[in-house]
């Protein structure tokens, strides 16, 4: 689902944030990535969003070579991937259904029989059914989170990609945040999610990428295999 | 997530020239996909909802929105009120037109009996709409009266003044060009001694109108541009403020199109309520001046109404301020929207 082949970034100041980044996650895993701040891991997300481009290797998502894509086809690509921010980044202005509603929106689906449904399937999946006509502000970080990922999912995209999503939570809220997207991984959804939760990573048993400045130096799954 | 280093954005742009092709055909499965799950009805919605969504952006922020929309209605109200009172003038000076007189000067040979039968030829003549005839005597009794001689004229042993014809020519045959014609022709008449227009102020009128309508073309062409950089400007602070907003649509997937619409949207509302500002503007300052102009009109003894804009004349003005403000949306958005990406 999604294959990084020897990825370097090297920024013009010469920094390099990532060099000979190779790894491959399988359909319908979970992934964490994880390491210190700076150790590349929001340079590692912004490939795969082809929010900047890698300087050396190939990134392929969905059998597609992000480095073929042109500018044009970049929201396109953009559809297939849900984004999970660490700080919501929710519309202020539009209520909960709204914000939710907008993937399907740019996606050009506007049936308003067709949106509720969807919006309403997503907003029940991440339990915020009765908050539909709130706005964010109203709302507590576990929840305006969780309307972030009902937007990120609500478009049924293959894969999710998530920075830091519990970075702002409690321990509990993060658990909970965490146990949705295994029912996520459970339809099939392939999620990578950035965090330097090392607690509650190791506490689930899913495969972990380590990173440290701009290297991967540890697999648990390539360990695993060994 | 929070991305920052802009400087990164420059190299993102080095790898997809050289590869043009698989592109293109992943493009265009992409398109199909698009196509399926979007019907015409739901862009028309889609559309509806940018119209009513911009028209909100003006509405959150009222107060700033009416002070832009008063600079854009004053802009616009002085070429609009400069044109409008041009066409007043125009409309009374055609009334003026009518009073344009060629006064033939008879040979003093020239008898009452062979003026009067020279009038009444001049009146089936193509161009001319009355003859009057005015005697000698007539004329002497008229320059005794106006002249402030009095009686030194007595003094004089004849009347010395000719038989005067006053031609009136039709109202279509006015305009200074076919007047001059109609002279000419009288001129070489036998029995005319001297013809004489008095026609320049209506030559210089025209003149003066001519550059009127002028300077009103180029103040319009100016304040236009000053409209398109007013809305621009206002655009360009409305993607400032929505920049965050901006960055989330563009990592979800929206495309260019999609951000710029309600922008689009937005600079037509501002051209729209500001041509209709000027629109009232206009009329109400008209209906100011009214009083004033009426009581100048008696004191000439004529009845001059200002004439307001008119419905096809106000829907032009509409028409005009939306392009205005459409164009002025798509320079500021073509410009300040692709550097906002998220980072």
């Amino acid at each position: 689902m999604i294959q990084f082949s020897q990825v370097g970034k090297r920024y013009p100041s010469g920094h390099e944030a990532l060099s000979a980044i190779s790894f491959h996650i399988d359909p319908g895993e979970i992934v964490f990535l994880t390491g210190h701040s700076g150790a590349g891991k929001s340079t590692l997300l912004k490939l795969m969003a082809l929010i900047e481009r890698p300087s050396f290797g190939q990134i392929m998502i969905n059998n597609r070579n992000l480095a073929r894509m042109s500018r044009r086809s970049i929201p396109y690509h953009r559809r297939d991937i849900g984004i999970i921010f660490q700080n919501y980044q929710l519309l202020s202005d539009c209520t909960v259904f709204d914000n939710v509603a907008l993937p399907l929106n740019i996606a050009g689906l506007y049936r308003p029989k067709e949106v509720a449904r969807r919006v309403r399937a997503a907003l029940d999946k991440v339990g915020l059914l009765a908050k539909e006509k709130m706005y964010p502000v109203v709302l507590s970080g576990g929840e305006q989170q969780r309307v972030g990922i009902a937007r990120a999912v609500v478009n049924k995209p293959p894969v999710l990609l998530a920075d830091e999503p519990t970075g702002n939570l409690d321990p509990d809220l993060s658990r909970e945040i965490m146990h949705l997207f295994e029912q996520f991984q459970q339809v099939g959804v392939t999620a990578l999610i950035a965090t330097h939760d090392i607690e509650l990573i190791n506490s689930l048993d899913h495969r972990i990428l380590t990173l440290r400045q701009g290297r991967l130096i540890a697999d648990s799954h390539a360990e695993a295999l060994a | 997530m929070r991305y920052r280093t802009s400087a990164a954005r420059k190299i993102q742009r080095r790898p997809q020239a050289q590869l043009q092709t698989p592109a293109k055909r992943s493009q265009v499965s992409r398109r199909e996909r698009r196509t399926s799950s979007v019907s015409l009805g739901s862009y028309f919605v889609h559309h509806w909802r940018c119209i009513g969504h911009s028209l909100g952006y003006i509405t959150q922020t009222p107060l700033a929105s009416l002070m832009t929309l008063a600079v854009i209605g004053i802009t616009l109200a002085l070429p609009v009120g400069m044109y409008v009172l041009l066409k007043n003038v125009q409309h009374v000076s055609a009334g003026w037109n009518s009073t344009v007189q060629i006064s033939l000067f008879l040979k003093q040979d020239v008898g009452e009996g062979a003026a009067r039968q020279l009038a009444r030829r001049l009146l089936d003549t193509d161009g001319i709409g009355a003859v009057d005839y005015i005697s000698p005597r007539q004329a002497m009794e008229e320059f005794r009266q106006f002249s402030g001689f009095g009686d030194a004229l007595n003094a004089l042993p004849s009347n010395p003044l000719p038989a005067v014809l006053v031609v009136h020519p039709k109202a279509d045959q006015s305009r200074p060009g076919a007047v001059e014609g109609l002279v000419q022709r009288l001129r070489i008449l036998p029995q005319v001694d001297l013809a004489n227009l008095d026609m320049q102020w209506v030559e210089r009128l025209y003149a003066v109108m001519d550059i009127a309508k002028r300077g009103v073309l180029i103040l319009a062409g100016l304040f236009g541009i000053g409209v398109l950089l007013i809305v621009g400007n206002t655009i360009r602070m409305a993607i400032q403020n929505r920049r965050e907003e901006i960055e989330v649509k563009k990592l979800i997937g929206a495309t260019n199109a999609f951000i710029r619409r309600p922008f689009l949207y937005y600079g037509c509302w501002y051209g729209l309520l500001g041509g209709a500002a000027a629109c009232v503007l206009v009329n109400v300052s008209l209906w100011l001046l009214q009083g004033p102009i009426q009581h100048l009109s008696l004191v000439y003894g004529g009845a001059i109404r200002l004439q307001g804009l008119n419905f096809g004349a106000a829907a032009a003005i509409l028409l005009f301020s939306t392009v205005l403000g459409f164009l002025g949306a798509w320079l500021a958005v073509g410009r300040h929207l692709s550097a906002v990406e998220p980072s």
